[in-house]
């Protein structure tokens, strides 16, 4: 497993303070909690201090941890010296962490830190469930919602999906282990859902405990970069490139759109960013939205000689034309 | 889990247009004692129709803003006030970016 480094994370040096140490989690939780935070990886993160604080400001976990001493560097190879018992005084804790209907969101801990801080849990259930078994027949809780980022293409929007999703979910071995258990679903993408939504896949969490019943998977939902479309809401965006007598004389273009191709009527005089609507034809739902063309006037090469010549013919017989009258000084 | 529900297709629903919850759906979904819901409905951070707890209707917006006012409490120890607080910030920040990305993407 990967040795973690608590206190590079923490960002503090080895013989920071205890206050020295809650100050730096509370400046960094602020700044990649999952709620609140737009840095990549988030959550994550998130999850890293919350581990490496969890350690650091407990006094006893501290001085197990710094027992290994200062050579270990972050994701080297690890394994735990000869003896080691760290974890024993906290026996049982372990299960309603890893089971508990608190909010306990965001709460997954590393195998390094399990290995070295909840042996005493995994060795307390021993064969047959023992202690394990008890606290499962007198506890109900209702288990823990889980949350994932789900990435679609906007056409799974326009048509709704079904889509398969491979999980891993912590779940109690016959010895009263927590071991990570690969768990497969098949679902659907509701039509019309957005970037920025959420599905939510009921009783697809974490298994409760006792008669708690399982709780909810929560998806977030963005949308895979299109070649072509781009999102607003529910409003849906393409740039049309068209040629300049198109735009000039108007003109019946055919083009792609993510419910088949259409023909649309480019009225003349039109201007490049001209938008043309489509209403409705945006990401469906109780109030669909619109689909929108975005003129863009291409201008063919002057790669040859009669080109050129077209268009210095065009210098002059647009010779009053000012495309930037509108900025003012020399035209 | 049976092997059977593994492979059942389940059908997804978009968190933020349910409607029609109840108070204690939105406990189930946030694994919360209904006091702290009714909290966050007295401080005025969740709106439910309805008149008194037992029939106050949540919707699937409510439940996200409960779940989130609620993980800001215990994950940064922000109390009720700066939970509503940052909440609002977060809309207004949300709103901002949205339009900044239109400007962006009309340009």
């Amino acid at each position: 497993m990967e040795f973690k480094d608590y206190y590079t994370t923490m960002g503090v040096a080895r013989d920071a303070s205890a206050d020295d140490i809650k100050r730096s989690y509370r400046k960094l939780s602020r700044k990649f909690h999952p709620d609140v935070s737009k840095e990549k990886n988030a959550e994550a993160r998130f999850k890293e201090i919350g581990e490496a604080y969890e350690v650091l400001k407990d006094p006893e976990k501290r001085a197990a941890y710094d027992q290994l001493g200062a050579n270990w560097k972050a994701g080297q190879d690890f394994r735990p010296p000869p003896g080691w018992n760290a974890g024993a005084e906290h026996a049982g804790r372990g299960f309603e962490r890893e089971f508990g209907g608190d909010a306990g969101d965001f709460a997954g801990r590393s195998d390094f830190f399990e290995t070295l801080f909840r042996q005493g849990f995994a060795s307390a259930g021993g064969p047959g469930g023992g202690q394990a078994g008890g606290s499962r027949a007198s506890f109900n809780a209702t288990g823990e919602d889980r949350h994932a980022k789900i990435q679609i293409d906007l056409e799974d929007s326009y048509s709704g999906a079904t889509r398969t999703l491979k999980l891993r979910v912590p779940e109690m071995s016959e010895q009263g282990h927590v071991v990570p258990r690969e768990h497969q679903i098949t679902f659907t993408i509701p039509k019309g859902i957005r970037a920025g939504q959420h599905i939510r896949l009921a009783g697809q969490g974490a298994p409760g405990i006792g008669e708690g019943g399982a709780g909810d998977l929560y998806l977030d939902v963005e949308f895979n970069t299109h070649a072509l479309y781009r999102v607003d809401k529910h409003d849906v965006y393409m740039d049309l490139p068209i040629a300049p007598w198109e735009a000039a004389l108007g003109a019946d273009v055919e083009a792609p759109t993510p419910t088949g191709r259409v023909e649309v009527t480019v009225p003349s005089g039109s201007a490049a960013g001209r938008k043309l609507r489509l209403k409705g034809r945006g990401l469906p739902g109780s109030t669909p939205g619109d689909f929108y063309f975005v003129l863009q006037v291409v201008v063919p090469a002057a790669d040859t000689d009669s080109a050129k010549s077209f268009y210095e013919g065009m210098v002059k017989h647009f010779s009053s034309f000012t495309p930037r009258a509108k900025l003012g000084g020399q035209p | 889990m049976t092997p059977d529900k593994q492979f059942a297709r389940i059908t997804g629903f978009i968190l933020e247009e349910q409607t029609e919850l109840s108070l204690a759906d939105v406990c189930r979904a946030c694994a919360a004692q209904a006091d702290r819901i009714v909290e966050l409905v007295d401080e005025g951070v969740l709106a439910p129709a309805g008149g008194t707890p037992n029939h106050w209707v949540f919707t699937g917006i409510h439940l996200h803003r409960a779940r989130v006012a609620l993980r800001l409490q215990d994950h940064l120890g922000v109390n009720l006030a700066g939970a509503a607080l940052a909440l609002e910030l977060l809309d207004e920040l949300r709103e901002l970016r949205g339009r900044l990305d239109a400007l962006e993407a009309g340009r």
